[in-house]
């Protein structure tokens, strides 16, 4: 395999004195998808954000593209080529879809590219296109989410980190949006790290994954890897193993504890 | 005829509450702070003209001073934010409005100190003259501040529009979190929105100045222009603009037709009707955000 594109070592992120995310490495490699499960709270937006430059680690390096990024401005972090879209959409509620796809490429100078990425955008989600001109506060919530991640195409990112994509969707939404993102996975070789609750989702579309709990990594491999691993199928995916009774009546543990 | 009369002179005045207002909003919406020096913002770009064209100051020509002195309140607007409200970041609210409002008072005593506590007014190309028609007759102050605020309330409306720059200060203020995903420097936007603020308080003060006169007081009309504003709907800019029409109009007529003592509260009556019956103003911008 390549050299990663981004390398995360040993960070640590505080929200004032709680620590966040307690020395997470992780290595994201070009062309790949990988999904880092995790509980509520497991510190999994945290991470994000700390990638982003939103918030900045501790301790701890992030590594992209051979330079370290860790606690540098959100927009130099852009500029490089790292675009984060955020849990809960946060689009631009009162500018219209084609201003919000505009701001999208506010690190951008040439006119040209912007213009061909707004038509790749339109391509891969057409409904955009029909709405154009209208307001992104009017958006249903499923649009609202083809928008962000529309609006993170537009700056032509080298890494795209998706926090909770399917955050409030419809099952048959969250298949959509999957399916794009897979698609922008194939055929734009989008390198990407997402963040999900909806594990199986998240698996289907990945090629790695990792395992986070209350701001550790606890388990890594490829996605097929996880998929079979029964962990993840009892914790993350619901999937029950008969007992030799009924019901079963212990709790499993599980093995990382 | 009268009330044709009553109404111009009340619209000039209300374009200087707007454009007041328009500075409250602009820094409102960008940084969610309320800046009360904005009245003194104005007063001081105000004095600065003044300082530099009037015969007994400077006595520049006008249109050389004027760039001058919207190019020193923008300055000032940018600094104060880079060096003095940057650093409350993450205090109270109620820091940074009773800073801003120490900041008024500051702003007072010191343009009290350097140009005196008599009332100046502008020296200007348009003073005293006057134009007619149709038996109205108006001064041409008024006019121009008429024409003026139309002028500049268009460049900001295409500025915010049409300009790279104004989208993303649009977007930082929509959204500062996802402004911050978007690689906007939503920090120095932000300071540039003070910049912006202190200039187009500048321009109220020139207007201000060219038709009437400034002391160091006349900052405290800023509370006026809050009233309009938050009738406009704080957070809107044309409602500020048009908050500061109603108010502007409001005045002259209450003076004419209700009795003395009461002209003086009728904006503020308006302001308390307002609030009571669309507590988001006239024109406001409110969309709940969906989950």
């Amino acid at each position: 395999m390549s050299d990663a594109i981004l390398k995360i070592r040993n960070v640590e992120s505080f929200y004032g004195p709680i620590m966040a995310i307690r020395g997470v490495s992780l290595d994201v490699h070009p062309g790949r998808v990988v999904s880092i499960l995790g509980a509520n709270g497991a510190g999994k937006t945290t991470l994000m954000k700390t990638v982003s430059g939103v918030m900045d680690p501790e301790k701890g390096t992030i590594t992209f593209e051979g330079e370290e990024i860790q606690g540098k401005e959100p927009h130099k972090i852009v500029e490089r080529g790292i675009v984060h879209v955020p849990e809960g959409r946060e689009v631009f509620p009162l500018m219209t879809v084609d201003d919000n796809l505009s701001l999208g490429a506010y690190t951008r100078k040439d006119t040209a590219g912007i213009e061909q990425d707004r038509e790749l955008v339109f391509n891969y989600f057409p409904m955009l296109k029909d709405r154009r001109n209208q307001e992104a506060g009017t958006l249903s919530g499923g649009q609202q989410q083809m928008l962000a991640i529309g609006r993170g195409l537009m700056a032509r990112p080298k890494v795209m980190l998706l926090d909770e994509p399917s955050l409030g969707l419809s099952p048959l939404l969250v298949q959509e949006i999957f399916g794009i993102l897979k698609r922008l996975n194939a055929e734009q070789n989008m390198t990407m790290m997402v963040v999900e609750q909806n594990a199986s989702a998240a698996l289907e579309l990945a090629t790695d994954g990792y395992v986070m709990e209350v701001g550790r990594i606890v388990m890594d491999g490829t996605a097929e890897e996880l998929l079979n691993s029964e962990d993840i199928q009892n914790f993350y995916l619901g999937v029950q193993e008969e007992g030799v009774r009924e019901e079963r009546r212990w709790k499993r543990k599980k093995t990382w504890r | 005829m009268d009330n044709l009369q009553l109404l111009i002179s009340g619209l000039a005045n209300g374009c200087v509450y707007g454009l007041i207002a328009l500075g409250f909003v602009l820094i409102y919406k960008a940084t969610e702070a309320v800046n009360f020096a904005q009245g003194d913002f104005m007063m001081l770009g105000a004095f600065v003209t003044i300082g530099l064209t009037n015969t007994e100051y400077m006595g520049l020509p006008f249109w050389v001073a004027l760039p001058i002195s919207l190019g020193v309140m923008a300055a000032l607007g940018y600094l104060l934010d880079r060096l003095v409200i940057r650093r409350m970041f993450g205090q109270s609210q109620t820091a940074v409005v009773i800073l801003t409002i120490a900041l008024g008072f500051v702003i007072r005593f010191v343009a009290g100190l350097i140009w005196g506590h008599e009332p100046q007014s502008l020296e200007n190309p348009l003073a005293g003259k006057e134009v007619s028609f149709g038996g109205l007759v108006l001064g041409l102050e008024d006019v121009a501040v008429i024409i003026v605020t139309i002028l500049l309330t268009w460049g900001l409306y295409e500025f915010f529009n049409r300009t790279k720059l104004g989208m993303a200060m649009q977007g930082a203020s929509q959204n500062q979190l996802a402004a911050y995903y978007m690689g906007v420097p939503v920090k120095r936007v932000q300071g540039l929105i003070w910049g912006l603020a202190g200039a187009v308080a500048c321009v109220a003060g020139i207007l201000f100045a060219a038709k009437g006169a400034v002391d160091p007081n006349t900052g405290l009309m800023g509370i006026k222009a809050f009233a309009a504003a938050v009738i406009g709907g704080f957070g809107s800019l044309p409602g500020a603009l048009a908050g500061g029409l109603i108010v502007g109009v409001i005045e002259p007529f209450a003076s004419r037709y209700v009795a003395a003592g009461y002209s003086q509260i009728a904006p503020y009556a308006l302001l308390l009707a307002v609030l009571i019956f669309r507590p988001h103003g006239l024109f406001s911008q409110v969309r709940v955000k969906k989950v």
